[in-house]
């Protein structure tokens, strides 16, 4: 089956007085994917999320929605969670949710039984009538949440979705991410914390200075930054002076290796040479780096 | 147009619901029923208590009869004083009024004595002095033999009768002093509803910027509508307020007055006696029917539909202003200050401006200014009772539509980019290249 892509950016410029916020950014977010849009801080990840979200246009280029060019109106089967969480603090928890699902074009019936859902879902059935201000920090978090969801819409953006949540509320957010995902939603996934990036995202984007620098799945982006480097763990005793063709060996505690080969050395290779020195090998696994080694070699790079 | 409809639904809903809004709505007319029971109360008490006071007359000055009003009543006790005061200490009169025959019938100052260790109220003795008084000036015509007719018709009374030249509107004396009020009563509810709730608007957007949800809201609806959704759903809590005010004040007054057993001319009724006010009775009721006639006459269905109009284009023009300036300011609500100066300056101007039309209605300061926009919503509703020329108040409604769809057109401008900026207040330096943008 093909997938579509479900947003896709062409060539998008955004000047902001003297510099370029976005510059030249080309990318395309399949149907049913998890999309990361990485950077550090003023890289310029809000400024791509409010073109997208038709907060502001761009100078030049294009976006579009399953592939409707976007104008000025303003799409409708897209959620939006911007990092500054923003909810109206004095009114109460439910009205809220119901009007800005009608703002995204629900009626009220439809609006009504979807914030139900969403109320069973998370089991916060009492809340209805409570006010925002009432709320803990990461209670809040999660009308927030459903805020974004409520009308079911094909493309969410998540900008820093975990920040100031807890371990158990992180979990079950990450959770309805990946249920989101399997009912046919895409989601763009905005942050600076790497670690999360490589659970949950399928495919990433690097930009920083307005540029994307990295663009590709998770899996090709580290098998591409791969520095040949196996982990090994073996029984008995390692003969003296042991060397391998074109790798160093590294000795680590409890009958450890650390292999670095060179570029293109293959772990079979490796693992034949320690075979036939007779180590008997308990564990082998080959290093890839993370996505943050990555992340700070490439923006390291681009200030260099 | 759907969206636009929930703004509005929204920011009237949750602003009408609320409990300041209730409660002033509410509160207001209550509280101007109890200062009218409260006033009236302070007005008809100290003059409640009866007294008995003997009056020792030996010369007859008094004629045998004195009156100063229900609460007070004279026994005229002509047997030797002495016996008189033994009797106050008895208890059967509060004092005893010692009339000092007159030696000097041309003596413009002149003394009795009131023999008591109570002393009078103000109230008291002002209504006997004044109850001497007339029986002196009787006493006196007597004396020099003046006749009473003759004098009576020496004072005239001047009414000046306005008669129109060109129209054929009936005026009547009083018309001025009716179409002044008018004049000056809206005209001031003018400014006092656009600054009460052109600021709302204003406290409305900084709300929503410092709360952040303006980001999610504006990947919904275009800023403009949020803007205009907001100041027409604001607008109409204002209106809302006002017609609640306009039915209920005149019911609770209606109903507590009533209840309380007060009657409005119980309050002319008590001044008059306190001679705060010297015109009679006959002659308020006069006037009364006057006014009346008068309000009767205005030309409502063409004042109430201007009034209307003046009201929007005031509110919208300057509700768009104040959107544009919470816009603008960042997270501390203090700064706001330093930019609403600049807005809240026409309107002060156009509310004194306002106050002195009201008594120079066809001055060229009141004329100019009624057809300047920001200054013409508050001034133009103060001439219209004077029936300013019909160009006039065309060119001011022209001029007014015109300017509140620039106010508009530019408030949206500033708001756009304004709503998004976060950390500062904007200067106007920045707000003017935002407009350009």
């Amino acid at each position: 089956m093909m997938t579509t892509d479900v947003l896709k950016i062409e060539n998008v410029t955004k000047t902001y007085q003297d510099y370029k916020a976005v510059n030249d950014v080309s990318l395309a977010v399949k149907e049913g994917s998890i999309f990361g849009l990485l950077g550090p801080n003023g890289a310029g990840k809000t400024t791509l999320i409010r073109m997208i979200t038709t907060i502001t246009m761009p100078d030049s280029g294009t976006i579009s929605l399953n592939g409707n060019v976007l104008e000025q109106i303003n799409p409708l089967d897209l959620g939006y969670m911007p990092e500054e969480r923003g909810l109206y603090k004095k009114m109460k928890v439910g009205e809220q949710l119901l009007y800005l699902a009608q703002l995204k074009g629900l009626t009220k019936t439809e609006a009504m039984s979807n914030i139900s859902y969403w109320f069973k879902k998370f089991d916060i059935e009492s809340w209805w009538d409570k006010k925002i201000s009432e709320l803990s920090k990461g209670m809040s978090q999660k009308v927030q949440f459903i805020a974004t969801v409520v009308h079911n819409p094909k493309l969410i953006i998540l900008d820093e979705p975990f920040t100031g949540l807890d371990p158990i509320n992180t979990n079950l957010i990450k959770d309805e991410i990946f249920n989101l995902k399997k009912a046919g939603a895409s989601i763009i996934f905005s942050t600076h914390r790497m670690e999360q990036v490589e659970q949950i995202c399928d495919r990433i984007v690097l930009i920083n200075k307005g540029k994307i620098i990295l663009n590709g799945e998770v899996n090709v982006i580290k098998n591409e930054y791969k520095n040949y480097t196996f982990h090994i763990k073996f029984s008995g005793e390692l003969p003296e002076n042991i060397q391998i063709d074109g790798a160093e060996i590294e000795k680590g505690e409890n009958n450890t290796l650390v292999i670095k080969g060179h570029p293109g050395t293959k772990s079979n290779d490796i693992l034949l040479q320690l075979i036939r020195r007779d180590i008997e090998i308990l564990e082998f696994q080959e290093i890839l780096p993370s996505l943050s080694e990555i992340f700070i070699k490439k923006v390291a790079s681009t200030y260099a | 147009m759907h969206k636009i409809g929930l703004i509005i639904a929204r920011e009237y809903i949750t602003r009408v619901k609320n409990k300041t809004f209730l409660l002033t709505t509410f509160l207001t007319p209550l509280g101007i029923l109890l200062l009218i029971v409260v006033a009236s109360l302070i007005m008809t008490t100290g003059s409640d208590d009866q007294k008995n006071i003997a009056v020792y007359d030996p010369s007859d000055v008094l004629n045998g009869s004195l009156d100063a009003g229900d609460h007070l009543h004279f026994k005229f006790e002509n047997s030797e004083i002495n016996n008189t005061i033994r009797r106050v200490e008895e208890g059967t009169f509060a004092g005893v009024l010692e009339i000092i025959p007159i030696q000097d019938t041309l003596a413009s100052e002149y003394a009795v004595q009131y023999h008591s260790d109570d002393q009078l109220a103000i109230d008291e003795s002002s209504s006997i002095k004044r109850a001497i008084e007339k029986k002196l000036r009787d006493f006196k015509l007597k004396a020099l033999h003046i006749d009473i007719d003759a004098l009576s018709k020496i004072d005239t009374k001047i009414t000046i009768n306005p008669i129109t030249i060109k129209e054929d509107r009936k005026v009547s004396s009083m018309t001025t002093l009716v179409s002044s009020a008018i004049g000056g009563i809206v005209g001031y509810a003018m400014f006092f509803i656009i600054l009460l709730y052109g600021a709302q608007v204003m406290r409305s957007v900084m709300e929503e910027k410092i709360n952040r949800v303006v980001e999610v809201l504006i990947s919904t609806v275009k800023p403009f509508q949020l803007m205009m959704g907001k100041v027409v759903g604001v607008g109409l809590v204002g209106l809302t307020q006002i017609i609640l005010w306009v039915i209920l004040i005149p019911i609770v007054i209606m109903i507590g007055t009533s209840l309380f057993g007060l009657n409005p001319e119980d309050l002319t009724q008590t001044t008059n006696i306190k001679g705060l006010n010297t015109m009679d009775q006959s002659e308020t009721m006069v006037m009364a029917q006057q006014v009346l006639t008068e309000l009767k006459g205005m030309d409502w269905h063409i004042l109430i539909p201007l009034y209307l109009l003046y009201f929007i284009g005031g509110y919208f023009a300057y509700a768009a202003l104040f959107a544009a300036i919470g816009s603008a300011v960042g997270e501390d609500i203090n700064e706001s200050n330093a930019l609403t100066f600049p807005v809240m300056l026409p309107l002060i101007f156009s509310m004194y401006i306002g106050m002195s039309a009201v008594s120079a209605p066809h001055s060229s300061l009141a004329v100019w200014s009624s057809m300047i926009p920001l200054l013409s919503s508050v001034v133009m509703p103060v001439r219209l009772p004077f029936q300013p020329p019909i160009w006039q108040v065309l060119v001011s409604i022209v001029l007014m539509i015109i300017f509140t769809v620039f106010m508009i057109w530019l408030a949206a401008k500033i708001y756009r980019t304004g709503i998004l900026m976060y950390g500062k207040r904007a200067t106007f330096k920045e707000m003017a290249r935002w407009i350009f943008q």
